[in-house]
């Protein structure tokens, strides 16, 4: 590692480490993946992979979270996404192709992709 | 780009209880094929030091205490695939028996406040970026950028700041004649010279998160001017030694230590003195006598260290604690540090909670919390459903508060009001099991022998108050000796040179006050209330509550007890060595002390 010469060099340095240690810094974003039996051999595992790069690639502040079987088989992979005290949203039947446009519109344009949802809970 | 992982599995207190934890959870997250996915991390300590090795799993908060390798498989596939809670792993809770899966739940943690152990257990000590990504070195980087040193010093002073290694002197002001002391060389000490049995939150901070150290050192060399700095760690500390050690060598290399820092013109550098472990040595001219390689002895001040202290140039000597606080001061403003504690004490103390207490650890507070908080929230309450007695804050030299004063709220003044000190934030709980003319005597024991010598009535003082206390403890004591501990403790406290003797009477001037009966009991009775001073107690056993199951008469070591099988049996005194292995034995509580 080269030496840090100026402020700013410090501050770029930050920048790039942050995401390195996300999981441990507070965030209103939380997406959950379904990760029993059935969401993994229905690809619940690619898709997270898919997110984890998705929200490296734009520097997205969000805790990605596995959790067991909901009950909803047929629809895995589920995914859901909460971000504060709105609504958790269930989107179903993702695939790894889906994530970028989901991540697009939903974390950063903060509009839920209608056709894709599969449920609401609380908010 | 750096690595992304969806969880991070934070394992502290790896060292001492489970070597084989850590690469058993490695391997089972790389057979398990997330190795890509969750990241093993060795952290710090967060003071659960009653239940470790601990486990906190990330971001979802969940808490495992007293991990073993054979819970890792179970672990993974529960945890970390399946998402899912290992109950049996979870805290309990000591009153309720309760079950209590995530962290931010704990009374423990959830009553503390971490401002200097912020780190601690968060992230790899060994590792300056995750350091960096944290914020560290933030503040350096806006006293270097924005800040003048008279600014620096401004803010230190307006937070409020004192001394954590107990005397409680304003740091700004100690930095402030530092600074103005007229001379071109002049030096930053951090003192991590923890000598206390039974404290430990010098070592934690220094093995957990040693980068904060070093940041709070360079701010204040640079609000000083000092170009090198020193941190007098005890060799006893291999971890710390080596932790912080490691994380100088980084910081040479990122350019936050060495020449011009960060491109700011300014130079300065840290070196290791590690510490042959003399208690004296905590005392800061012991100390920079010891760094300047002369015998670790104290000598009288003025001349300050801030006009004269290391080879003659002004030294500005800190505790290990008041510079990792140094940081988060310029980060967070003086005005949020001042927003926490007391009038007269701001900010956070670390105490190590030892001694008859459910959850012994490490806690950082804020002060002004009361001792009742501290020990029957945060500590859970006595072991075994006991009585308090007392509790000695302040390492050795320390005084015993009593029962009625639990709800005093801790800070600098209010422990120097009841016959106390701060310290070093050493906290021994004591139960109604426990004999305070013994423990007045076992702590001068300690410092008789840590005493350097170098003045009399350190050395001779303590000697008579140590001969008179054994000579109660035995039963041969009278009740002027009250009054000649009185007059000694006194002229021992006025007339030593340094901390060390200034401090040693506590332990017998506030048990003479606040126990008195019991020291009385002893000379007049000849009995020890609480059942520990050998020469003054008999075991007996209780013929109505004895079976006479044998099992006493089998293991005394001296044979002294006799009687039939499914008879009441008697011991002989004239036997009896009083080691209480009956007593421990006896499943029927036969065995009574008197």
């Amino acid at each position: 590692m080269p030496k840090l010469r100026s402020l700013e060099e410090l501050q770029k340095l930050r920048e790039q480490l942050q995401g390195g240690i996300r999981a441990r810094t507070a965030t209103s974003t939380t997406i959950t993946v379904g990760m029993g039996t059935c969401g993994i051999s229905a690809g619940a595992r690619e898709v997270m992979h898919a997110i984890l790069a998705e929200l490296d690639r734009r520097g997205i502040n969000a805790h990605v979270t596995t959790v067991g079987c909901i009950g909803m088989c047929s629809k895995e992979p589920l995914v859901d996404i909460q971000q504060g005290d709105e609504p958790r949203v269930t989107y179903g039947n993702v695939t790894p192709a889906m994530v970028p446009r989901l991540i697009e519109e939903h974390l950063v344009r903060g509009s839920v992709v209608e056709e894709w949802v599969v449920g609401r809970v609380g908010g | 780009m750096t690595e992304q992982y969806r969880a991070d599995v934070l394992v502290s207190c790896l060292h001492d209880r489970a070597p084989e934890l850590l690469p058993a959870l490695e391997k089972e997250v790389k057979d398990r094929g997330l190795g890509d996915e969750v990241r093993v991390v060795e952290a710090g300590c967060r003071g659960f030091c009653f239940t470790g090795p601990v486990i906190l799993v990330e971001p979802d908060g969940i808490f495992y205490v007293g991990v073993q390798p054979a819970d890792v498989p179970e672990l993974v596939e529960e945890t970390l695939v399946k998402g899912r809670v290992v109950e049996r792993l979870t805290y309990r809770e000591p009153a309720s028996r309760k079950r209590i899966p995530f962290y931010k739940d704990i009374p423990f943690h959830s009553k503390q406040m971490r401002v200097v152990l912020r780190n601690c257990g968060l992230i790899n000590p060994t590792s300056i970026d995750e350091y960096i990504a944290v914020g560290g070195y933030q503040a350096l980087a806006k006293v270097l950028g924005t800040m003048t040193p008279e600014q620096v010093i401004e803010e230190v002073k307006k937070s409020g700041l004192r001394g954590r290694g107990g005397a409680g002197f304003p740091t700004g002001r100690k930095w402030e004649f530092t600074r103005k002391a007229p001379s071109d060389i002049k030096y930053v000490v951090a003192n991590g010279d923890e000598g206390d049995p039974g404290a430990f939150m010098d070592r934690s901070l220094l093995e957990g998160d040693p980068h904060s150290v070093l940041e709070g050192m360079i701010v204040g060399a640079y609000a000083i001017g000092a170009h090198q700095g020193f941190i007098y760690v005890r060799d006893e500390y291999p971890l710390a030694v080596k932790n912080v050690g490691i994380a100088i060598e980084q910081a040479r290399e990122y350019g936050l230590l060495g020449q011009d820092i960060l491109g700011s013109g300014f130079d300065f550098d840290i070196k290791i003195v590690r510490g042959a472990g003399a208690f004296v040595c905590g005392e800061e001219t012991a100390l920079l006598a010891s760094i300047e390689g002369r015998a670790g002895n104290p000598r009288p001040r003025p001349p300050f260290p801030a006009q004269s202290g290391l080879w003659g140039k002004p030294t500005n000597i800190n505790n290990v604690k008041s510079w990792a606080n140094i940081p988060v001061i310029i980060s967070q403003g003086a005005d949020w540090f001042r927003q926490i504690g007391t009038e007269a004490s701001k900010g956070t103390m670390i105490f190590s909670l030892v001694g008859k207490v459910n959850n012994t650890g490490l806690v950082e507070v804020p002060m002004g919390i009361t001792l009742r908080e501290l020990i029957f929230d945060i500590g859970g309450g006595i072991q075994g459903g006991r009585k308090f007695k007392a509790v000695q804050t302040g390492g050795p030299s320390g005084g015993c508060i009593p029962a009625e004063l639990l709800d005093l709220p801790v800070d600098y003044e209010r422990l120097k009001e009841v016959g106390s000190i701060m310290g070093s934030g050493g906290m021994i709980v004591m139960d109604e099991h426990t004999c305070m003319v013994d423990v007045a005597r076992y702590f001068l024991d300690f410092l008789k022998d840590e005493s350097c010598g170098k003045c009399t009535p350190c050395r001779e003082g303590i000697k008579q108050m140590l001969a008179i206390l054994t000579r109660i403890t035995e039963g041969a004591g009278e009740m002027a000796d009250l009054q000649t501990l009185e007059e000694l403790a006194h002229v021992v406290r006025e007339a030593s040179l340094c901390g060390l003797g200034q401090t040693a009477p506590n332990p017998v001037a506030s048990t003479l006050r606040y126990f008195h009966d019991e020291y009385a009991a002893h000379i007049v009775d000849h009995k020890c209330p609480a059942g520990v001073c050998k020469a003054l107690i008999e075991f007996s056993i209780l013929a109505d509550k004895c079976t006479g199951c044998m099992v006493c008469a089998r293991r005394c070591p001296q044979q002294a007890i006799s009687g039939e099988k499914k008879q009441a049996h008697v011991i002989d005194q004239s036997l009896c060595i009083k080691c209480g292995v009956c007593q421990d034995l006896c499943k029927f509580d036969a065995v009574v002390v008197q």
